[in-house]
Parts: structure tokens; sequence; C-alpha cells
């Protein structure tokens, strides 16, 4: 058993009194602190595949969309016909009440949340029995395949897209609007944070580095990888699945492809951030989706133009580099052999 | 070690609030500046780019002229940028950053429906007044929102007088209205989705028959298998809507493939330039366009003179002649200075009743708003490339050149 | 359904549907081999794939753009007249597209990849990722956001009381795709450095210790690979469009091919490129250009979903 060390503890209260502040010390940052939040959730649950059992997946946008859809449509449904609040050129205006829209927003949470580990429990019932290179490939495609037919389905918007119900007219002030989201985001972390630390000190989070380390050795040693591997990834599904309603929210405006499914950015940038923090360690995707976070706004504001150029040559420094992320490097350089942080694997070659 | 990562990331938060840069004043001295997120990359950005040059050429005109004056104090303009890479997630993000981080009271929108879906929510919670000239999709003018400003007509109109058109014709030819097909093939996005709602309106209006109805995907580089089925169908009416990729793509495999269809309609064929880059396929196609140089405006306040002026103008600054996603682009600035001056005032909410009551005429047509935001003054033109040159055609009032229908094999 | 069945019942449809996905399967099994040669030999997926092949069509536009009216300016000579003959011209700059980018693929696994080589693959998966987003904005900003094409002024063929067309450009296009496959292959089985590929590809540490120059082999390879990525380029201008955003398809399926086909096996991917490539005309005709994408990647997954069904009743699991 891995211990969380006082270290660990002191660094993560540091973090989440920070994180508690934060909105109050930088009022004008509040959206921009709420998605450092939902980058630093989803790159810590893309690492329980990718990181701590091996599985590198590209399909966990799906997971991302399904829960933006479902909280967006899930907070209509009761309320409205959703065919009239999508149809095309509509001319009705809806608006929700305060009641409405926030029965509408718990009950669009719950079912972001059903949906995305439904669809891990189908999809990984499907596909989580390949390995390798097939399991990535496999992921790929259905992200693709899940987005295109989203666009096509006419009820929720179809390449229209689909609108979320506005924050109530009149109700509180816009800044306890933007806080609303922040808090969610942040106890999204703090959740997310707690059970991910807590699993990979058990005898689940050993299972699933023995699934990375040698599948066929610990399913000879009778262990039930599949059981695993499942529940692993609906574990992800969860966390995804929420921080997707929350950026359905955040943005107000969900197009199927551009950002419910979008492989593009959400989807290849969770693989990132937990790759420049450093995969398979705890604190990794955190600092990586922060690190990542930060220079993409940075790049946004002083490379107008060439940001992505800019981006794109950084991924490129720190992958040539500092190849075992940015934790990884501190770790080699002071050669520290117990170190409370790793639970760093042996980088497998494929 | 852990001393080392709390310290890393204590750095990064403070380096980055320090970079990300801090909230100004949105009038600092005699500057206004406005705010835009416009696609400078990714599947936008040519129109894009038009959009961006569009503003700019208005700022550079005002400011070049000596500004404009409120409550006798003479102000000039900037533009904040930013760029959205076509995504409405980055432009709703960057319209948060534009009013809450850089301060900005005035917006401007972004290109595309699906941005301008994306950044109107975020205005209207700040309640800061955005006049937009490329988001025409009916579905922003149904939410109620209040701080929404459209200069351009709505996107189910831009083909609608295509069929129109073709009924017209159809009429003198005296065959019955029940006999014509038309074939539909727009792209999956809030635009195209319009475009295509008021053409089949108007296809249905008149009872005509619609034999195919494709939505092409966003990723689009082939129409062949849509173009064959048009071959066999052989409709009378061709209606093809996918912004500047959507035209080029359409015109080139038009003239690839040989399909002949006595009349082809579509949209964006000036900022896609297939009048130039696809001379023989875009011969006698008809275009969707929201102004066109020959139209007899000109400008209340002399900024540009009229059409010609202005392509004039702009052809000396960019060494191209503009579309009218710039064109537009230029007048929503113009709508902004006439506001602030009959406001008297740079106060958001002032502003905005100011631009409410807006009534103006500018090279690029009449601007007056409904109480949805929406530029109820000015028509959409159809234009038709003859000799590789753009024609208005319809509506009557305007038309230059007799349509040429059908097209010739 | 009902365009499901139209489809099948309409040769001029399935004619149509084929001749077109061979096409465009054509341009996919160049890019895909290029892949599979570098994911082969030096173990890096390349996800700037598809943005080496738009840099190839610009390259060759640029050629044309550039040559076209300095031979036209000249005196007619017979020398100036061949060349401008429709079709030579383009013809001509697919390998100067090819050549410029075999100089680029040198350089930048000079620059970069050469870095990243021994790496496992997912490092080589985010370098190239980081190069992909890097290369596309400054095609962006060189090339401007405007959809260029090649014009070849090449005429079109018509079968079928004219209902099935061809234009010749694409004909072109998959007879040049076909002669570059087999140059390949002749290459890699002939040549010496073909051989020094291989014998890398196989085990390089191997290779080393009898004397190959593994560095050498390396930078070829990816240098090759990019090559072939500049003609692939340089047809798609000819028959769709260049922009400088639209080079992750090409990426995503080449991926796809590859992974289909496997590894190191060249007639199998041309065969999975043609047979993806007929797939999504098909489903264009059958379910709409709308579906078209779902359609392919949904069959992707039900392929391997089944294999690893019938794999796993062997208690065995695709890897």
């Amino acid at each position: 058993m891995r211990d969380f060390t006082k270290n660990d503890i002191r660094l993560f209260i540091a973090l989440c009194s920070l994180g508690l502040v934060a909105p109050i010390l930088f009022p004008a940052y509040i959206n921009q602190l709420s998605f450092a939040w939902i980058f630093v959730v989803i790159a810590l649950s893309w690492d329980m595949q990718g990181g701590h059992m091996g599985y590198n997946s590209f399909g966990n946008i799906v997971f991302f969309g399904v829960g933006m859809y479902a909280a967006a449509s899930f907070q209509i449904l009761p309320f409205f016909s959703l065919g009239d609040w999508t149809e095309a050129g509509g001319v009705q205006t809806f608006e929700h009440s305060v009641s409405q829209y926030f029965s509408g927003y718990a009950l669009g949470i719950l079912f972001a949340a059903i949906a995305a580990v439904a669809t891990a429990f189908i999809f990984g019932n499907l596909i989580l029995k390949m390995r390798g290179h097939y399991f990535a490939i496999c992921t790929l495609a259905l992200g693709v395949a899940i987005g295109e037919v989203f666009a096509s389905i006419e009820i929720l918007g179809a390449g229209q897209g689909l609108s979320l119900a506005v924050w109530p007219r009149g109700f509180l002030d816009d800044t306890y609007r933007r806080l609303f989201f922040y808090y969610q985001g942040f106890l999204l972390f703090v959740l997310c944070f707690l059970s991910i630390s807590y699993i990979i000190r058990t005898r689940f989070g050993m299972t699933l580095n023995a699934i990375r380390d040698g599948e066929d050795k610990a399913e000879s040693m009778g262990l039930n990888t599949n059981f695993y591997k499942i529940s692993s990834w609906i574990l992800s599904a969860f966390f995804i699945g929420l921080c997707g309603a929350l950026v359905g929210h955040l943005v107000g405006f969900i197009d199927p492809i551009d950002v419910a499914f979008s492989g593009a950015t959400y989807g290849i940038w969770m693989i990132i951030m937990a790759i420049i923090g450093g995969k398979g360690r705890l604190w990794g995707p955190v600092i990586g989706a922060l690190f990542f976070h930060a220079f993409n706004e940075i790049f946004w504001t002083y490379f107008l133009g060439w940001q992505r150029v800019a981006l794109g040559l950084i991924i490129v420094i720190i992958v040539v580099f500092f190849p075992e992320g940015i934790l990884g490097f501190f770790q080699v350089r002071k050669k520290s052999s117990v170190s409370a942080l790793s639970t760093q694997p042996q980088q497998q070659k494929k | 070690m852990n001393k080392k990562i709390s310290k890393l990331i204590l750095g990064f938060s403070a380096l980055t609030l320090l970079l990300v840069g801090s909230a100004t004043a949105k009038v600092d001295g005699d500057i206004v500046t406005l705010g835009a997120a416009v696609s400078l990359t990714g599947k936008y950005s040519t129109n894009g780019k038009h959009t961006k040059n569009g503003y700019d050429l208005a700022v550079k005109r005002i400011n070049e002229n000596g500004g404009f004056k409120v409550k006798g104090k003479t102000y000039k303009i900037a533009v904040k940028y930013y760029d959205d890479e076509s995504t409405p997630a980055r432009a709703a993000q960057l319209a948060e950053r534009l009013i809450k981080q850089d301060g900005i009271q005035f917006m401007l929108g972004p290109y595309s429906s699906g941005l301008t879906k994306a950044m109107a929510p975020v205005t209207e919670n700040y309640k800061i007044p955005m006049i937009e000239a490329n988001g025409a999709s009916r579905s922003l003018f149904t939410k109620g929102y209040k701080y929404l400003f459209a200069i351009l007509t709505s996107a189910d109109q831009y083909l609608a007088g295509a069929v129109d058109l073709l009924a017209e014709k159809a009429k003198e030819e005296g065959r019955s209205l029940k006999t014509l097909k038309v074939a539909v093939a727009v792209e999956n996005d809030p635009f195209s989705l319009d475009v295509r709602l008021g053409a089949v309106e108007k296809v249905n209006k008149y009872k005509m028959k619609l034999v195919l109805d494709e939505k092409l995907p966003k990723s689009l580089d082939d129409m062949a298998a849509i173009l064959t089925k048009v071959r066999a169908l052989k409709p009378d009416l061709l209606i093809v809507s996918g912004h500047a990729k959507g035209a080029a793509t359409a015109a080139r495999q038009i003239d690839q493939f040989r399909v002949y269809v006595p009349m082809v309609a579509m949209t964006h064929c000036d900022s896609a330039q297939i009048e130039q880059k696809y001379p023989v396929g875009a011969e006698n196609i008809l275009c969707a366009a929201q102004w066109h140089k020959k139209l007899t405006y000109s400008d209340d306040d002399n900024l540009f003179g009229d059409g010609n002026d202005y392509v004039d103008i702009f052809t000396r600054e960019y060494g191209y002649s503009p579309p009218y996603q710039s064109a537009e682009s230029s007048t929503a600035i113009q709508v902004y200075v006439d506001a602030f001056k009959r406001a008297g005032s740079f106060n958001p909410q002032k502003v905005r009743n100011a631009i409410a009551k807006t009534k103006l005429q500018s090279f690029y047509g009449n601007v007056k708003f409904n109480q949805y935001g929406q530029n109820i003054a000015k028509p959409m033109v159809l234009l038709q490339v003859i000799n590789s040159e753009y024609n208005v055609v319809a509506p009557t009032k305007w038309a230059s050149t007799p349509l040429i229908y059908p097209r010739p094999k | 359904m009902d365009s499901i069945i139209q489809f099948f019942t309409t040769p001029s449809f399935l004619m149509q549907a084929l001749i077109n996905g061979m096409v465009i399967g054509a341009l996919f099994s160049l890019a895909a081999y290029g892949l599979a040669l570098v994911w082969g030999v030096m173990n890096i997926i390349n996800v700037a794939q598809g943005d080496f092949v738009i840099l190839g069509g610009y390259v060759a536009f640029y050629a044309l753009g550039i040559s076209t009216p300095f031979l036209e300016a000249l005196q007619p000579n017979f020398f100036s007249r061949i060349l401008l003959t429709p079709g030579i011209l383009p013809l001509l700059s697919i390998p100067i597209a090819s050549s410029i980018l075999f100089v680029f693929g040198y350089l930048l696994y000079k620059v970069i990849i050469y870095r990243i080589v021994s790496r496992d693959l997912f490092t080589s998966l985010l370098a190239t990722f980081g190069i992909s987003l890097a290369l596309q904005q400054l095609m962006n900003l060189s090339f401007g956001a405007d959809v260029q094409f090649i014009n070849t002024g090449l005429p079109t063929l018509f079968f079928m009381d004219d209902l099935v067309a061809l234009p010749v450009v694409r004909l072109f296009s998959l007879i040049l795709a076909s002669i570059l496959s087999v140059f390949i292959v002749i290459f890699l089985k002939k040549s010496k450095m073909g051989l020094a590929i291989r014998a890398v590809s196989q085990n390089a540490r191997a290779a080393a210790l009898i004397g190959v120059n593994t560095d050498r082999v390396y930078a070829f390879t990816f240098a090759l690979n990019t090559a072939i990525c500049g003609a692939c380029g340089a047809l798609v201008g000819m028959i769709f469009n260049l922009h400088p955003y639209i080079g992750t398809p090409y990426t995503v399926r080449s991926f796809m091919i590859v992974i289909f086909a496997g590894l190191g096996n060249l007639p199998a991917v041309i065969l999975s490129a043609l047979g993806l490539g007929v797939f999504e005309e098909s489903a264009d005709f059958m379910f709409g250009a709308e579906l078209r994408l779902a359609f392919v990647f949904s069959l992707l997954v039900f392929v391997l979903v089944f294999r690893n069904w019938r794999l796993s009743k062997k208690r065995e699991y695709l890897k």
C-alpha cells in the first residue's frame, strides 16, 4: 500500500484553500478558473486508464459530450417540449423560472452522470477486452462516430446545436452565477482528486497497475481484470460526464462536433495534459492541466494568430526534453528513490 | 520535492494571472475600445479574415478622419481582437474574457451563426451591447435577447429569393409550379440549416417538389455522391450552402463532374472568390449576398461614400475586392459610432438604447432594428456570375442585368 | 431505406460510388502507407501526417503558380509548348512537391524527430501532435486562409449514358497512386536503403550491430514518408481542395487504415484503403453525406468488436 504522505496532504490542502479563495481574490478570472478545475478533472480521470491502467483511450470525449447533452436536455425536458426548443429557426421564446431552472439543473446533472456511466458500461463491455492499439483506435472511432450521430439527431438540434437554458432573468447578480459554476467545478476537483488518490492506494489501484504491467499475468493470478477495467472506466466516465455538463452550462451553446464531441480540443487535451504533467502519477495530471491551461491562455493573449504555433512548439519541447512530464523531470533530477508522489510505473515500450 | 510542486503551482498561478492581463477601462483617454473574437484560424478563417478586415478598415478610416465627437470631446476607436479558432466554446470563453478581464463594454460579433449563438448569452448576461454583422441564424432573434443587434438579413432569406425567381421564370414559360424539382444540399451547421429552412418553406409554399434534401458534413470536401444524385434526378434548381469551403467545393465539382442544372444558387460565392478560381464552374451561378457595390446607397456620415467607393478603398488597402462580409462588418462600426454620438455617453445601457433607435444609411444599406435586434431596413440581393463578374439580378428594383436562365449547357 | 434500395438498384450510382471510392482510397492508401512505414520502422505514430499532405498540396500549388506564368511569358518553343499542354505541368508538380517535402522531412527529422525515435509511442504521438498544431497555423499564416485548388485543365470522361462521370484527373491520381506504391515496394525490396529500412524495422539493434547506420535509415524513412505525403497532397489539391485546416481527416483515416491492415503489409494497406474509400462513398449514397463519417467509424468499431468477440471464444484478444 502506498501512503498518502503528509506532504501530499499539505499540498492538497494548500491547493484547496487557494481554490476556495481564488474567486474572491481574482473576480475577473472566475470563468478561467472554473475551466482550470474542469481541465484538472478531465486529465485526472483520463489518467485512470491512460496512466494507472495503461489503456490509452482516445474516446473519453464521448462521456464528455453525452454528459453535456444529457444535462442540457434534461433541464429543458420537464418544462418544455424539447422538439419546440430546438426546432430549426424556432420562433418561440422559452424562459425558465428560478425554481424550474434549478430543479432542471439538478435533474440534468443527475442524468449527465447516469448517461455517462451507462455509456461507459455498455461500451466498456464491448471494447475494453481489446488491447493496445486496437483499443486506442476503437475508442477514437467511437468518439468520432458518436459525435456525428449526435450531429444528426433532429430533436437535439442536429447541426443547429442546442442552446442551454439561460440563467433566470433578474435572479441574483451575475457574480453569483459565475460563482455557482465555479464552486461546482472546484467541488468536482476535490471529489475527483480524493477518490482517485484513495483508489490508487487500495487493492483496486494495485490491480489497475497490475493490468498495466502485465494483464495476462494479472489474469492468471485469478484477477477478474474485466471487472476492474470496466469499473475504472465507469469512474472516469462519471467525472468526465459531470465536467461535460458543467462546460455545457459555462459555454451556453452546444455544437455537437465543435463543443460536445470535440475530439480535436478537449478530447486530445485531456491526454496531453496528463502526459505533460506525467502520467501514472497522482499529481501529474493536476500540474499538467494547470500548466497547459495557463499557457494556452497566455498564448491566446500575446500571440494572436500564432498561439497554435507557440502551443505546438511548447508541446514538442516538453515531450522532447521532459519525456516523463514535468513531475518526472523533477524526480529524475532529484534521483529520489522513494518519493511519495510516485506511483510511477516502468515506462513500457510498446 | 513537494515544496517544489507547490512552488510550481503557485508560481504558475501568479505568472498566469499577471500575464493574462489585467482589467482595463473600455474608454481610456480618448480611445474607445471595442472587443471582438474573430476566426483567424480554423475552418472559418477565410471569412474571419474578411470580417476582421472590414472592422479594421472602418476603424482606420474613422481615426484618419480625426475620430468622432461625443459631447464635444473627440474620441478614436480601437478594437481588441482574440482568435476564437472557429469553435463556439472558445468564442464564449473569449466573450467572458473580453468583458471581465479586458473590461470591454462594447462588443462586435464574430463570424458565423454558431459562434454568435455562443457569444450572445454571455453579452446578454453582462448587459453589454453587441452589434454583429455575421451571425444570420434566425434562432438568434427568437431568444428575446435585448443586447444583440444584427445588421444583416437573417439566414432563411438568403436563398428563398432563388426559389421565387425559379417560380417567376416557370410562370413565364407557362410551366406548372408543381412540376418543378428542387434539390438542396447544405452544411450541417446553424447558418446553412437556416438557409435550407427558408428555401424549403418557399418550396412548400409553391408546392414544388423537393427531390433531394441532403446535409453535408462539417469536414466537407467531397460532394461527388450528391452531384451524382443530382445528375440522376435532374432538378430545376440546386441550392448549396456551406460557407466559403462549401461554395468552393460545389463550384469546383459541378464543373469537374459536368453536372447540369438550369439554376444553381449558393451562398458565400464572393468570399470564396469562385468567379476567379473556378471561372468555368461558377459561370451563371446565383449567389446570395447581403450587399453589392452596385446598390445605390451612400454613407450618411460620408465615411466611405457609396458602394463603389468602398470597393476602391478596400481594394487599395487589402488587395482584393471586398465580399459582403467585410462590408457589413465595416458598417457595424459605423453603427456604433452613430450610437455613441447619439447616446452622448459611453454607458452601455445608454448606448444600447441608442443602438435600438438607430436609423441610418451607410454605403451598405439602411440600418434600422426591430424589437428583436434584427435589421429590417435592407433587402437581400441575388447576384449572378456573368463573365466572371457579379451582377445583381434580383430583386427587380436593383437588378442591373437580366437573369440568364436556364444556364447554358 | 429508400435511398439504400435505390443505391443498390441503380447501376450508375454503384459505378460512381466505386470509382469515387477507389480514387479517395488511392489517396488514403498513399498517406496510410507512409504512416505505416514510419510507425513500423521508427515506432512513431505521426499525427501530422494529414498536415504534411496539405503542405505538399500547397507546395505543388505554388510551384504551378510560379512556373505557369513564367512559361507563358517565354517565347513559345517546342519545350514550353509541351510543358503547357494541359496536365503536364500538374504532373510535374507532383515530383516537385515530393522532393521539397523530402527535404522538409529530412530537416524535421534532424531538428526534432531524431530525439523521439527510441521513445515510447505516446511521446511520438504528442510530439507530432505539437508539430501538427504548429504546422497548421504556420500554413494558415503563410498561405492564407482561402480555399485553394490546383487547376489541371483536364477533361472529364463519361460512361453509361453520361450518368457516370470520371474526371481524368481522378483517373490520373488512381494510376499514379498505384505506380507510386509499386515503386515503393520495389524500392524496399531491391535497393540497399530499402534493405536497410527493412532490417531496422525488424530489429534496430541487430541492424546497428551489423553496421547499418540506423540514424541515416530513420532520417531517410521519415523523409520518404513526407515525400509520399507530398505526392499525395499534390493529388489532393488537384481533386479536392486545399485549406490549412483540412489535414486531420487524412490523418484519422490513415491511422484507421493502418490499424486495420496491420504494419508492414502494403497490399493489405492498399486494399483496406480502397475498401474504406468505397465504403465512404457508398455511405454517401445510402445514408446521405451527413452520416458518412458516423457510418464509417461505427463500422470500424463494429468490425473490431466483432473480431474481438470471435477471438474471445478462443480466449484470445485483439492486440
